[in-house]
This record gives structure tokens, C-alpha cells and sequence, in this order.
């Protein structure tokens, strides 16, 4: 039963022209989709799988439905990766991200296929790669490039040198959006990651395709194992404990689901993480991105020092 | 190198303030204040009576005399203030073009100097905090406050690149007792300078300056209800923070009571910034300007009795240099003045209240059962009102709950440690990360230091400065937004 309503789902690709396949006597080699962890491919530790369908009912794969566990194997991986990640010269993270966009671009025809496999037109799914390839070049850009735009030299009334910048926040716990599946998997993961941030992420629970191909691409993109964790699995299911553990400093929601909002601000109290709503972002848009992004999983540090004061009163900056 | 340690050693000298100097009382007159019998809350611009008509004593916690009776705002009182600030945000505030808010919101400033000293006098006699810290910091930082964010009003498109700003409504404001007029300037000034109208309410303990800042304001003709100053205790907050039509809350005080807002607020499309908590870590390194350190460090923890959220409560000193340290902190807190906060001389003042007294004490009985080493000052402290002797705990592990917990009083605890890495990890093991301070001679050293350090504020060779330019606020459990300078901004605006 599996087996045919994959090859008919390859065959699908063939109607729509992208590759010309010829069912052969050759057995096609089928993906396991699996999550990415420190960057590892395990499965799940549970075991437990669902299988998504497209709109026609068809199965898309038997994909890792992730336990709370995994989730906590995930944010123990992204905290080891908070250091390095963050001492990293942003410089260094921007030619990161611009190699992420690279192997996108190199891997284009695989995400069309998944999108068009989970339901999108051709048309739909090409225009939503080449916006997440243009948009990790856009983060890559800033990654160098909002601390100077957000910092800030203070002018105190006392002899001292003081000045304000941003920070990582550390781990960022994500619940990526449902819809534009890679496009906002990319518009949410490239600011954190920008910022120097680490990130946990749950994909689309029903358009995950893209989210374990995205995790291959950053496999093979210099960014170092551990920094960008994809799950898979439900949000109804996990959304509680990325907002109860207590080694997480900020949660990302991305729905307009009310109940589930309250919730989660309500549990971010346990270690006050920080907790942001996007379920009004309308990601194919230039709304979809933005510095402001990269500054909400960013604390400002204040740093203060005496001047030397012998010359003259009251030397500041 | 060991013989040159030696005669460092012998060229200290021991300081005794006690035998060779003396004070003579140096006290401010009460008579440049006015303090009334009784007050009001403060609504829609007028004095107007608490609906249940309850008044409960502020009292002096120096000598334990009542000062005035203070009216105890119901939650029929909550909504009536909320309602002039969203009357006053819809008609008047929003509308009014913000160059013309700017020069309202100076104008308070300048009537806060004129005042100065009147300020100064009623703030240390309310809450128990010396005249010299009333006089040179609290009041003329709140003025400056309000000069600082009174500019911003009519700038405001040019803080936040590519993007204008929208005012959020109005802004339910709670306040703790440390700073009563500071704190009140924190809030209200950036509030109103981004178009915002305010509900603010001070602590139930140090309600008197708060009380003074509504005269200024009425006084000084800002429109009716942009500003309105009601007092009480833990329900009345509550009551702010339940409120349906306030759009923000801006709180200030402990972390439990931060997370019961956070928690409240679940739901709802209340912004927030969260003020909370801190147990700083103050780091001083063998190649630190020790005199210039211990100097720091006092000052660190005793500044006003200690009740300060950024203080300096966990020192972490290395090994080289801990006996050193010690000895020249117990010298100095052998020469701090407790006494009078009136007095001109004096150090440390009263500790708040009666119930704060009694936290303090239950963590030194902790502290000692702990097995550190306490060391207090013999200094005497008069009979009445509530005092503590400045203390010092040595021997504490890093485990140690005065290791650990925000006690928020005149308690210093002393560790130490051998490397870098150790006293990073040392000192960025805390749910807080409010504040930091780290001493040394060596420039490199302070930048991996401070840039290591997971707190909001770090000071390096110095301890407890503030500025209306620089912000000020917490990493994880201290809390969220900034106050003060341009990213204070943000607390008060929807960027568009």
C-alpha cells in the first residue's frame, strides 16, 4: 500500500515535467525522512512515526514524530553550540548563511518537487524557493551589520565610557509556521541563527518534507552541527514543553491559535523566556523580513568604564 | 617579588575613623518639607477620594512615627484611573503634536529642580535611605530623567531605522520602594514622551514622593488624566495588571511577582517589561587597583542599605588577593556611619520596613546555619526603627542559598575563585543576570569579561552608575525591556 502511493506520488512529478522518469525495471531508492540533531540524522527516540498526506489524500512519507525527549536531546545540542556559535565574528556567520543559500540554490529541484508534493503549483513552489534562497542572502547580509544600527555610544553626564549592544539571547525554541513550509522555515530560523542564537525548530506538521530536506542543506553548508535542530512531529503535541524547559531563553509561536498563545505565554513564566507571537507575518512579503526580526531574540548589554579625569572635567563620550 | 608583597602589606594602614575622626550630626531640617496630614489618589488631574474610603500610616521606618495617611485605591478606583488615562489618551494626548508634549514634559523636569530639596528631604524620611543619596542621586537622576526622554517626543522617527511609531495606550505602572521618585521618573517619562497616558502605582511603604510628583504634575498643567498617581498595596496592583483597556504594564520589583504579572497577562494583548530581580556577581582579579575595588564593592552592596536590585551581592575575589580583600572590607565597614538618614555623614540608613528587616534576618540565620563566616560592623544602630548592621559573609560555597537568592539588604557574600573560565562559570551560574562588575588593571581582561558576563548592565572598574542615556535592565530571570536612553524607548512604542 505505502509503496504504490509513493511511486505514484514520483509519478506526479514526471506529469508536472520536472524530471523526465522512466518507470523502468529500476526500484526507486525512497528517502527517510528523518530529524537533525547536533548535527546528527537520528530518528526519533520514541519510534513513533505519522504520515502526512497532501489534499488528495495521498501519503507524502513516514515521518519522525518527534517526543518530548527528542526535544530535550535537541536543546541540550543547541546550548553546547551557544559559545561557539556566538564567539563566532559575525563576518563568519554571514559567509555561513551565504553558503546555506548556496546549497539551496544547488538543491532547488528537490524542494519544487517536495513543495509540489505537498500541494503547491509549480509556479507557487518555484517563486517560494528562490524567496528563501534570497532570503537567507538577505540575513547573511545583516549578520555583520545590525549592531551597528542598534548599538548605541551614551552620552552620561559622568566621566565614563559607556556603550550599548546587542547580544544572543542563547537557545531560541521555534514552532515554525504551517503553511509556506520552507519559506517560513528559513524566515524564522535565518534571523535567530544571524543574531548568533542556536535554535530548536518543529516544522510544518503537515508540510514537513521540506524541513528534512533544509536540514541536509545545513549539513552541507559550514554551519557547525548543533546550531539549527529540526523536529518533526505536532505542535499540539510539543508546543507545552518548549515553553516549560528551563534551559531555553526564548520560544517563537508562529499561528494565530488563541488557546495555545496563552498557554505558552502563561509557561514562559516558569524562567520569564522570552516569547514571540508571528502569526501575523505574512512571509512571502518584505514584511517577512527584517532586522527587527534578528532584534527580538537580542538583549542589549550595557557596559560601563571610568575615563581617566585629570585634565579636564567631566570627559565623557 | 614575595619581599615586595610584604612591605605593601606593611604600608597599609589601618584605617580608624572611630578614635581619630569624629562627626559632629550634620541634619537635615525636616522644616523644608511639607508633608500633609492626609492624601489622595490622583485622577483626571484632581485629588479625588478613595471609593472605599480607606486610608492606611506610612510611617518613617528610622524612628517608626507616622508621616501621613495614604489612601488605599479599590478596584473601583483602578477603573476610574484607567478610564481618565484612556479619556485623556483619545482626546488629548495622542493628539497633541509631540514637540508640544516635549515642552510638558521638561517643564516637569524643571519644576522636579526647583523642588529638589524638599524631594530629597520627604524621600529619605519615607523610606529610610541617607539625605546624601537622596540629595545627589535619586532626585536630580528623576529630573534628568524626565529632561532626557522630554526630547525624545518629537524625535521619535528618528530612533528606530525605516520604521515610525505608534503610541501603545495606556500604561499600567508598578512601582517598588528603593527608588520611589526615581523609579516613578522611569516610568513616566518615557510613557508620555512616546504619547502614551499612565496609571502608576508606587509601593505601599514610600507612596510620599510619587504623591509629591503628582503635585509637580498638577502644578504643572499637563492635561488632566495623561498622568494619575493612585496608592496601595498588592491589590491594587493586581488590579492594574487585570485591568481589560490597559494596554501595557511596566512593573518593577521582585521575580515572583514579575512571573504572577507574566502569568496574568497570558491571553491578553498586554505588552510588558519586567523589571525583576538580581544577585550580581562583583569580580575582582590579583591585578585590580585593590583599594580602588573594595572601594567599589562597597559601594556595590551597602548603597542604599543594600535594597537595590543591580547590587553587587555575590563577590568573587581570586585567591591571590582574598585575604587582602577581606581584611580592607572589614576595615571599611568598620568606618561606614549607620545612623540618622537625615544626616548628612551617614553611610547606611534604614532598612524599608518592618517585614524587609525580618527577610534580611532570616538569610543571615540561613547564612550561618550555611556555615559561612559572618562579619558584621560593631557600629551601633539607634533603638528604634529597623537597622542591620552592615554585614559580610566568608567561607560561602557557590551552592549557599546567599549564594544564590536576591536577599535585598546590606549583605554581602564573599567567594573566590582561581581562573577565568571558573569565575565565568561561577558567576553566570544564577537564574539572574541583571548586573555585573569586574576589577582589573588589564583591558583585554575586562572585554572578555564583560562580554562573558550574562547580564544587562556590566560595569567595569566601577559598580552601580547610572544615566537617563544608558538602559538598564535584565537577561533571563531579571526581567525584560530596557529603561533609560534610546532602546528604552522601545518598552512604550508598536513599531510600524
Amino acid at each position: 500500500m505505502e509503496k504504490t502511493s509513493i511511486k505514484k506520488s514520483s509519478l506526479s512529478i514526471s506529469e508536472n515535467g520536472l524530471e523526465k522518469k522512466k518507470l523502468s525495471g529500476r526500484l526507486e531508492v525512497l528517502k527517510t525522512y528523518k530529524i537533525y540533531i547536533g548535527g546528527q540524522f537520528p530518528r526519533t527516540e520514541s519510534g513513533r512515526y505519522y504520515i502526512p498526506t497532501n489534499a488528495a489524500g495521498k501519503k507524502l512519507a513516514n515521518v519522525c514524530l518527534s517526543s518530548r525527549k527528542d526535544f530535550r536531546d535537541a536543546v541540550v545540542a543547541a546550548r553546547g553550540a551557544v559559545s561557539g556559535w556566538s564567539g563566532r565574528a559575525a563576518f563568519n556567520r554571514s559567509q555561513i548563511l551565504y553558503r546555506m543559500a548556496e546549497m539551496l540554490e544547488g538543491r532547488k529541484a528537490q524542494f519544487i518537487d517536495e513543495l509540489m508534493q505537498q500541494d503547491a503549483s509549480k509556479a507557487k513552489a518555484e517563486k517560494e524557493v528562490n524567496l528563501a534562497i534570497d532570503r537567507l542572502i538577505y540575513y547573511a547580509g545583516w549578520c555583520d551589520k545590525f549592531q551597528q544600527l542598534f548599538s548605541s555610544v551614551n552620552p552620561v553626564a559622568s566621566s565614563h565610557f559607556n556603550f550599548s549592544v546587542p547580544e544572543p539571547m542563547g537557545v531560541v525554541a521555534i514552532i515554525a509556521p504551517q503553511n509556506d513550509s520552507l519559506l517560513g522555515l528559513v524566515s524564522v530560523i535565518a534571523p535567530v541563527i544571524a543574531g548568533g542564537n542556536t535554535c530548536v525548530v518543529l516544522a510544518s506538521e503537515t508540510k514537513p518534507l521540506c524541513s528534512v530536506t533544509f536540514a541536509e542543506v545545513l549539513n552541507s553548508s559550514d554551519l557547525p552541527g548543533a546550531v539549527v535542530n529540526i523536529l518533526t512531529g505536532k505542535p499540539s503535541e510539543l508546543a507545552s514543553w518548549f515553553v516549560d524547559h528551563m534551559d531555553v531563553n526564548a520560544t517563537i509561536y508562529c499561528e494565530n491559535n488563541s488557546e495555545v498563545q496563552k498557554m505558552m505565554r502563561e509557561k514562559s513564566a516558569q524562567n520569564l523566556k522570552r516569547i514571540f507571537f508571528y502569526d501575523k507575518v505574512k512571509w512571502e512579503t518584505g514584511e517577512g523580513q527584517s532586522p527587527y526580526f534578528i532584534m527580538d531574540c537580542q538583549e542589549i548589554k550595557t557596559t560601563w568604564h571610568p575615563i581617566e579625569n585629570i585634565a579636564s572635567a567631566g570627559g565623557g563620550y | 617579588m614575595a619581599t615586595k608583597k610584604k612591605i605593601a602589606k606593611s604600608n597599609t594602614i589601618k584605617l580608624k575613623f572611630d578614635t581619630s575622626w569624629s562627626y559632629a550630626p550634620a541634619p537635615e531640617s525636616k522644616s523644608a518639607a511639607t508633608i500633609n496630614k492626609q492624601y489622595d489618589l490622583f485622577i483626571n488631574g484632581e485629588w479625588q477620594k478613595p471609593s472605599g474610603n480607606k486610608y492606611f500610616d506610612t510611617i518613617n521606618p528610622a524612628t517608626e512615627e507616622k508621616l501621613s495617611e495614604i489612601a488605599e485605591a479599590s478596584t473601583a478606583d483602578v477603573d476610574k484611573a484607567v478610564k481618565a488615562a484612556r479619556a485623556a489618551y483619545e482626546k488629548v494626548w495622542k493628539k497633541m503634536p509631540a514637540k508640544e508634549r516635549a515642552k510638558y514634559i521638561f517643564r516637569i523636569a524643571r519644576m522636579i529642580q526647583e523642588k529638589a530639596r524638599e524631594l530629597a528631604i520627604i524621600e529619605s524620611l519615607d523610606g529610610g535611605k541617607p539625605i546624601r543619596e537622596s540629595r545627589d542621586f535619586d532626585v536630580p537622576t528623576a529630573a534628568n530623567h524626565f529632561f532626557y526622554y522630554a526630547g525624545w517626543a518629537d524625535k521619535l522617527e528618528y530612533a528606530f531605522p525605516n520604521r515610525t511609531t505608534e503610541p501603545l495606550g495606556v500604561a499600567g505602572q508598578i512601582i517598588p520602594w528603593n527608588f520611589p521618585l526615581l523609579m516613578a521618573a522611569w516610568k513616566i517619562a518615557p510613557a508620555i514622551a512616546t504619547g502614551n497616558t499612565v496609571v502608576l502605582k508606587p509601593a505601599e511603604t514610600t507612596s510620599l514622593t510619587a504623591l509629591k510628583l503628582a503635585e509637580i504634575i498638577q502644578e504643572s498643567g499637563l492635561p488632566p488624566g495623561v498622568v494619575n498617581i493612585i496608592t496601595g498595596a498588592g491589590a491594587t496592583g493586581a488590579a492594574i495588571v487585570n485591568h481589560p483597556d490597559i494596554n501595557k504594564i511596566a512593573f518593577t520589583g521582585s521575580t515572583d511577582v514579575g512571573k504572577i504579572i507574566q502569568r496574568a497577562i497570558a491571553g491578553t494583548n498586554k505588552k510588558a517589561t519586567l523589571e525583576l530581580g538580581g544577585k550580581a556577581a562583583n569580580i575582582i582579579f590579583e591585578d585590580a587597583p585593590i583599594d580602588q575595588a573594595v572601594e567599589g564593592v562597597i559601594n556595590g552592596i551597602y548603597f542604599n542599605q543594600g535594597h537595590v536590585c543591580c547590587a553587587g551581592s555575590r563577590l568573587y575575589v581570586q585567591e591571590s588577593v582574598a585575604k587582602e580583600v577581606i581584611r580592607k572590607l572589614k576595615d571599611r565597614l568598620e568606618s561606614l556611619i549607620v545612623g540618622d538618614p537625615l544626616d548628612k555623614n551617614t553611610d547606611i540608613g534604614a532598612i524599608n520596613s518592618k517585614g524587609q528587616l525580618e527577610t534580611i534576618h532570616k538569610y543571615l540565620d540561613i547564612g550561618k546555619k550555611e556555615g559561612a563566616e559572618m562579619y558584621q560592623s560593631s557600629c551601633p544602630v539607634p533603638n528604634k526603627g529597623f537597622w542591620c548592621r552592615p554585614t559580610m559573609f566568608t567561607n560561602v560555597a557557590q551552592s549557599n542559598r546567599i549564594a544564590q537568592e536576591e536577599i535585598f539588604g546590606p549583605v554581602l557574600s564573599v567567594l573566590t575563585f582561581r581562573t577565568d573560565d571558573e569565575v565565568i562559570e561561577k558567576a553566570n551560574n544564577s537564574p539572574y543576570g541583571l548586573s555585573a562588575g569586574v576589577w582589573t588593571d588589564k583591558g583585554s581582561k575586562i572585554f572578555n569579561m564583560t562580554r562573558r558576563m550574562r547580564a544587562g548592565v556590566v560595569w567595569a572598574n566601577t559598580f552601580n552608575k547610572f544615566d537617563p542615556s544608558s538602559p538598564f535592565g535584565g537577561y533571563k530571570e531579571s526581567g525584560f525591556g530596557r529603561e533609560g536612553g534610546l532602546h528604552g524607548l522601545s518598552a512604550y512604542v508598536n513599531v510600524v
